[in-house]
């Protein structure tokens, strides 16, 4: 009877270990504060109407962003924790974490760091601009928007929920690779919250890429053609067919496993005919696609950033949308280059060799773009391009190492090792981070109403890109002297100990860094009188996301803007520029005035009624019991979770069958807005 | 004004329904590979060949062919908005889908009976897991069919009416598609 009520839940599986405790006391006390701070302001009801029912893709892309900030603190300290660790343990000495504790930390870092930082930051900032940039008021489907966020929220909790109700995280690496993770090497239920809490979370993943493709392509303002899209339009695109594509094999692959350890059936266990190589297959089928998803939009943003920096248009648009695109195509035939040492012959591993070291001329062909269009623009050096600069010498430098990585013979020798890691590491902080950091404090303006305080911003680029440099140009040096990954402990008589400290250095400096980030919010927020952006366009930009107000007003744009160009706004104060007799370099002296002939236009404008969609709560109710059902499933409390299935139908039926989701504001509304 | 707006909802619905269809075949997909590395993964247990009688699978396959034909007519006369031949129509589809379902789920109890359960070898996981998955597939079609009436029943024809039956339409036409791949994939080649 017990067993039927509470599956495999029992008091030993509460919290016990000191950092279970540590993590249920720190979460306990987050959690009464921010429950006390709501009640004392009386905000409750403010956050519940304004931000966590909204289907307004701007707040939904700001809460995906503050969620993502707090897992990338979470992963942090994970990435500190291994180091530590890494920097002491040696010889006699066996640190300060246990084999199978190290083994948890460093799976979830990479867990945290893929699925709920890189993924949560771009989907904010996918949300919040794209609209913007293309000239829409809102999504395709505003409530699969809702409904894919708080599931992407559900998916990070559930992955959290062992340090409050007990268990442990995975231990099977952040990929959870047969056999190692089936029921016979890893018997505990942290495999289980890993497989539910991916799949909730990649649901959400998949709607807000059917989502997004859907809105791209059918949403865009009048005139925008497909070759007319910003840069970062066009990659956040091809990441989101990426998403398409690849998210359904997730999906299938995670479930397969689900049904080798719940019902005992043998897709991947080593007896009984099953084939772990068939889960590395799949998952890298689904993988090596996932980072140029995290990539691609990066791209977009550095595009944006340069042309817009060096005031100039983007050189051969053209080949940098086809650049994109081969990206797209070319990244679904290399997923074998994470496994030549399988075995699968030399025919095979050639092939996927040759296509590895293919993929990088696209890449390449975008960095000479950039560089292009740098060359005789009138530069303005802010922050937002010393992310870029940045990017391009660090992501060079890594993709060198994986043009290497890519030739089988020399793949054997480093496969495993700390190189891959240092290499994986090079393109994810210095192509997509640095290019979240840079399009977060590129868009800040427009997100808030006033910029990011630019010297900090600078000082903290400088620390993370010495920082960065001084952690990982050890591991590269480690890993040809034979030091593999996911190492907790080694002989002294290899003489690794000092780069290890100098890795651990290394991170600490890009503490500092992250420290200075957030100083920098805070100094912003004071001063953000000074830094004010009262036109709405702070970087004399060139796309629509700077047309409207900073902030935008929920309905993004009072007239649907008529587009001529790629870059239409920069097109639009041409044509206002040109009227006032000013030519294309005073433009770029003379911002102001262009925003006055602009702010006269608008007076002008005749408005018409607007749809939006209402707000509505189905999403986090969905979320709500699907989150039950995920964690009943993973502690076999099976009576729940069918109880809390029939409810998220119940309330998808709900949801699916009400016609009444929108409402209309009308002309007088909308100038009545406008002229306040 | 309206109309147009009608017009563009319409569009994105569809559109999105496309795609989403695109990625449930892609999960179909990644099931069938799976399918196919692990067919001859019998580990001792009996093989296709062995357990799949080709005339009962060919008798469920022209219901379900049936029931497709069926839905495209209902769907047509959803358009003319006629209720009455709408609901004919939809309900022949409804009792096809029924009969389908309650055979494979004969089939697997027979199949169960015998101690060809999926725990005993990677073919049989293999195999239930990718017939099961059109199954609940089915299932689920079945569920939305019954509501879309309820929704009609409280609502009358109206737009909103036709859009649901029209993407319910589609769905149904994907499934039919999904199951000839699996009658080729696992049964007749399974069967030779």
């Amino acid at each position: 009877m017990e067993n039927f009520i509470f599956g495999k839940l029992t008091w030993e599986a509460l919290p016990h270990l000191w950092f279970t405790i540590a993590g249920t006391v720190s979460m306990t006390i987050m959690g009464i504060g921010a429950v006390a701070a709501l009640t004392y302001y009386k905000k409750w009801k403010w956050l519940w109407k304004e931000w966590l029912t909204s289907c307004d893709p701007k707040k939904i892309g700001i809460m995906y962003i503050i969620f993502a900030s707090l897992m990338l603190f979470r992963g942090a300290l994970d990435a500190f924790m291994i180091w530590a660790q890494q920097s002491i343990s040696v010889g006699a000495s066996h640190g300060y974490l246990s084999a199978d504790h190290f083994q948890q930390i460093f799976t979830a870092h990479g867990d945290i760091m893929v699925f709920f930082v890189t993924m949560g930051f771009l989907f904010g900032l996918i949300n919040f601009i794209v609209p913007l940039q293309i000239g829409a008021r809102d999504l395709a489907f505003p409530f699969l928007n809702t409904l894919g966020f708080w599931l992407y929220v559900a998916g990070a909790i559930l992955i959290n929920m062992f340090f409050v109700v007990g268990g442990d995280f995975a231990a099977a690496g952040w990929l959870s690779i047969a056999p190692l993770s089936e029921l016979q090497f890893n018997p505990g239920i942290g495999v289980d919250y890993w497989i539910w809490s991916l799949q909730i979370s990649g649901l959400g993943t998949l709607l807000g890429g059917i989502n997004f493709v859907v809105t791209i392509l059918k949403l865009r303002a009048p005139g925008m053609s497909l070759m007319k899209m910003p840069l970062f339009v066009w990659t956040s695109l091809c990441s989101m067919v990426l998403v398409i594509t690849i998210f359904p094999i997730l999906t299938v692959t995670i479930a397969l496993l689900n049904l080798d350890r719940l019902f005992g059936m043998h897709f991947f266990t080593s007896g009984f005919g099953g084939n772990p190589m068939m889960y590395t297959n799949l998952i890298w089928t689904w993988g090596h696609p996932e980072v140029y998803v995290l990539i691609l939009p990066a791209f977009g943003v550095y595009s944006e950033i340069v042309s817009n920096f060096s005031h100039k248009r983007l050189f051969s648009y053209t080949s940098n949308v086809m650049a994109a695109i081969a990206i797209t195509l070319m990244s679904l035939l290399v997923w074998l280059h994470h496994f030549f040492t399988m075995g699968a012959g030399a025919d095979v591993n050639s092939f996927f060799g040759i296509m590895t070291m293919f993929i990088a001329v696209p890449t390449g062909v975008q960095i000479f773009n950039w560089a292009t269009t740098m060359f005789r623009g009138k530069i303005t050096f802010d922050s937002p391009l010393y992310w870029f600069l940045g990017f391009v010498s660090t992501f060079t430098f890594g993709g060198m190492a994986g043009v290497l990585l890519s030739v089988p013979p020399a793949d054997f020798q480093l496969h495993n090792s700390l190189f891959l890691v240092a290499h994986f590491h090079t393109m994810i902080i210095g192509g997509a981070l640095f290019g979240i950091f840079a399009g977060l404090t590129y868009w800040f303006p427009k997100v808030t109403g006033f910029k990011l305080d630019e010297k900090l911003g600078k000082y903290s680029f400088w620390l993370w890109l010495i920082g960065f440099f001084v952690s990982f140009t050890p591991l590269y040096i480690l890993g040809f002297m034979g030091a593999t990954r996911r190492l907790d402990h080694y002989s002294a008589s290899t003489g690794w100990q000092p780069l290890f400290i100098t890795a651990f250095i290394g991170i600490c400096i890009i503490g500092v860094g992250t420290a200075v980030q957030v100083y920098q919010i805070i100094v912003s927020i004071k001063n953000r009188k000074k830094n004010h952006d009262t036109t709405g366009d702070p970087w004399n930009g060139r796309t629509l996301e700077w047309a409207t107000a900073s902030p935008p007003p929920f309905y993004n744009f009072a007239v649907i803007p008529n587009v001529k160009d790629s870059d239409a706004f920069w097109d639009m104060k041409k044509s206002l520029a040109k009227d006032a007799s000013m030519s294309d370099m005073d433009m770029i002296t003379n911002p102001e005035k262009v925003s006055q002939l602009l702010a006269e236009k608008r007076k002008n404008q005749k408005y018409e009624e607007i749809t939006l969609p209402k707000n509505t709560p189905m999403g986090i109710y969905l979320s709500l019991f699907v989150f039950v059902v995920g964690f009943a499933m993973v502690w076999h409390i099976f009576w729940l979770a069918v109880i809390c299935l029939v409810g998220a139908i119940a309330c998808f039926i709900i949801r699916a069958f009400d016609d009444e989701t929108e409402y209309e504001l009308s002309a007088e509304e909308v100038k009545k807005l406008e002229e306040k | 004004m309206k109309e147009e707006l009608q017009q563009k909802n319409n569009d994105k619905t569809f559109f999105g329904f496309w795609v989403y269809l695109m990625t449930d075949l892609l999960m179909f997909a990644a099931l069938f590979a799976t399918y196919a590395v692990l067919r001859n993964n019998t580990f001792g247990a009996p093989s296709g060949k062995e357990l799949f009688s080709l005339p009962y699978v060919l008798i469920e396959t022209l219901i379900l062919l049936t029931s497709s034909f069926t839905v495209g007519i209902g769907t047509i006369y959803a358009r003319a908005k006629d209720v009455v031949k709408t609901s004919i129509f939809f309900g022949a589809t409804f009792i096809l889908g029924v009969v389908f379902l309650w055979m494979e789920v004969a089939e697997f109890a027979h199949l169960f009976a015998e101690g060809n359960t999926p725990q005993r070898s990677a073919f049989l996981s293999s195999y239930f897991t990718l017939v099961g998955t059109h199954g609940l597939h089915i299932t689920s079609g079945l569920l939305w069919m019954v509501l879309i009436f309820i929704f009609i029943l409280k609502r009358g024809m109206s737009d909103s009416s036709i859009r649901k039956l029209t993407l319910l339409g589609i769905f149904w036409h994907f499934l039919d598609i999904v199951w000839i791949f699996i009658f080729t994939i696992v049964y007749l080649l399974g069967a030779i």
